[in-house]
């Protein structure tokens, strides 16, 4: 009969609308700025800067300032410029390291490349999402201290991805150690019968590690 | 304005206690027009409330029926959320397009809301709470009612913008269709009243049958046809979903509305709910038996009390309908209003008809005169309703 799919509609209704004071699952908003959600492990957004140490973050950034990053974003949003002097970093190596390194998130498209493409393991993608800005031109353009975030950061954000990384970068300095230890021995005993001993598990490392002494 | 009833209780004398306190210093003379500017003031001031509150109370229902909590930021509850409304559109800038009508922009939104208002002045509040006690005041309400269309014209003309034309002739076509249906509808309860007065109708609608069921027009077989008719045209008079095609936003922006901005903006929406409001006043005046109580055991509560309940009850219908049911399309609308309703509502008249010929049979007599009363207000709605149907299968798209 005609009216009885009306009646119908007006039944759901009148039931979301009953069942939204009592039924917690129902009622699915969250009250954002008092209530936050978990985000999830893989959300991602924008790249920062990856350093060992809160204390002193511009002196233990992992970046190498090789600007491989700012060549494959395909929107261009990474400035880099090279230092001239060269500083030690995390392993006590000499390295350039970037002078200015500026990311426009106004720019960013969020598309990871830089992460994936950088040797070095020093830009990740970020979970921060607030970034709303009074001033459209530099709010929005972060520079190198503003993006530099500790490693103990990216272990709360990303834990697999970070842990997954820090065990490859860990058994990448093994490895260094050991070759290094094994040259110092041969140099010390320079008779080169001595049985070298096999190399640390190095095969775990798909991307070339940084060049250790 | 009459003195007010002299037997009753405190509470159901109250307004006119208060009334009579404020102007009772006034010579006589004067008296009157104070009384009548009081009456004035006390419509617009408890309709321009219940306007702000039903804009909190709408967005609020609309929420929890999408499962969501609606605004709740202003205040308790977001119970300040209409202020902060206000101060928005008094703010906003008022912007007249350099091709539009100046004056007749500016008429459009204030004719709106002086014919909404207007129709305040019959609808019988309460016992003897009635600010004019016209002799044909059902057809005063229809008449000024009818007056806003001109008004939307107005709107859509004097906006000179594509959009608002076509949304004030489609207003226009609307609302034309449905205030026959409106008017057919109301006619029934003034033949079985005997009267165009609003307050005798509601007086008619009095007593109550073994105690407990109270004579209002809408338990009757034609008055509960009459009701859903009255209901639907009154949903598509008041321009509220799922008749809102004069401002369908997917295809007209705002409709007529599009060229208003700020004040005027506000103006419009103020008169669309007094609109609304005074419909549903009109439609609890003549089937829902006005300001009378449902049960005689519950008389001691005043009876602007219920009158102002039962408004409320069917302003949520309302609500409740805009959250549920999508907008027709322009043919849809037509055809429902000319092939569905108007029929409905004339093959009712009929039926009234025969329900106060048949005022005396008793007995057995009753029962065959409540058969026909039904078969007279069923029969014609199963049978239009299957004619509207037929042929409209689910659509094929030949060329998709």
């Amino acid at each position: 009969m005609l009216g009885t799919g009306l009646l119908q509609g007006l039944a759901v209704t009148a039931r979301n609308f009953l069942g939204s004071f009592y039924d917690r699952r129902r009622f699915v908003t969250t009250q954002y700025p008092e209530q936050r959600t978990a985000l999830p492990e893989a959300y991602r957004n924008f790249p920062f800067l990856v350093c060992e140490s809160a204390d002193d973050p511009m002196g233990t950034l992992r970046c190498v300032a090789c600007q491989i990053c700012e060549k494959e974003c395909p929107p261009q949003c990474i400035y880099i410029e090279k230092s001239k002097d060269k500083k030690p970093d995390a392993n006590g190596k000499p390295q350039i390291y970037p002078a200015v390194f500026d990311i426009d998130t106004a720019v960013c498209m969020s598309c990871q490349i830089c992460v994936e493409v950088c040797p070095f393991d020093a830009i990740k993608m970020d979970q921060v999402f607030e970034l709303a800005a009074t001033d459209r031109f530099g709010a929005l353009l972060m520079d190198r201290h503003a993006l530099a975030k500790p490693n103990s950061y990216f272990q709360s954000i990303h834990p697999t991805e970070a842990g997954e990384v820090d065990s490859r970068l860990l058994a990448a300095r093994l490895a260094a150690e050991e070759k290094a230890r094994t040259a110092a021995a041969a140099k010390a005993a320079p008779k080169p019968a001595a049985p070298k001993p096999p190399a640390a598990p190095s095969a775990e490392a798909p991307k070339p590690s940084p060049p250790l002494a | 304005m009459s003195a007010g009833p002299t037997d009753a209780h405190l509470l159901e004398r109250a307004p006119f206690l208060l009334r009579d306190w404020l102007t009772h210093a006034l010579p006589e003379p004067l008296r009157w027009f104070a009384n009548t500017l009081i009456a004035i003031a006390a419509i617009l001031a408890i309709f321009g409330t219940l306007f702000a509150l039903l804009t909190l109370v709408e967005r609020k229902v609309l929420g929890r029926v999408q499962n969501r909590p609606g605004p709740n930021r202003t205040g308790w509850f977001g119970i300040l959320q209409p202020v902060a409304d206000g101060i928005k559109m008094l703010t906003k800038e008022d912007i007249v397009p350099r091709a539009a009508d100046p004056l007749l922009h500016f008429l459009a939104p204030v004719a709106l809301l002086g014919f909404s208002v207007l129709t305040f002045a019959v609808i019988p509040y309460g016992r003897d709470l009635v600010a004019v006690r016209l002799d044909a005041g059902v057809l005063y309400f229809f008449a000024a009612g009818s007056a806003t269309e001109l008004s939307i014209f107005m709107a859509g003309w004097s906006s000179n913008n594509k959009y608002a034309l076509v949304a004030a002739m489609r207003a226009l076509a609307q609302l034309i269709s449905y205030e026959l249906p409106l008017l057919l509808s109301a006619v029934p309860v003034v033949l079985a009243a005997g009267t165009l007065s609003a307050p005798d109708i509601v007086e008619s609608q009095g007593g109550f049958t073994w105690g407990f069921v109270p004579h209002w027009h809408v338990f009757t077989p034609w008055g509960a046809a009459a009701f859903l008719v009255f209901f639907i045209s009154a949903l598509s008079e008041s321009n509220r979903s799922p008749f809102d095609l004069p401002e369908a936003e997917s295809e007209l922006i705002a409709g007529h509305l599009t060229e208003y901005s700020g004040f005027k903006y506000a103006l419009f929406f103020m008169a669309e709910y007094f609109g609304m409001c005074s419909l549903c006043g009109m439609a609890v005046t003549l089937f829902l038996g006005g300001w009378q109580a449902p049960l005689a055991a519950l008389e001691f509560i005043p009876s602007y009390a219920w009158f102002a309940l039962k408004l409320c009850a069917l302003l949520l219908v309302f609500i409740w309908i805009r959250a549920t049911l999508p907008r027709l399309r322009m043919d849809q609308l037509t055809r429902f209003a000319w092939k569905f309703l108007v029929p409905l509502a004339l093959v009712n008249l009929a039926a009234s008809a025969f329900w106060s010929l048949s005022f005396g049979w008793a007995g057995p007599m009753q029962a065959l005169r409540w058969a026909i009363g039904i078969a007279l207000a069923v029969g014609p709605f199963v049978l239009l309703g299957r004619r509207l149907g037929a042929g409209i299968g689910p659509r094929t798209y030949r060329y998709a």
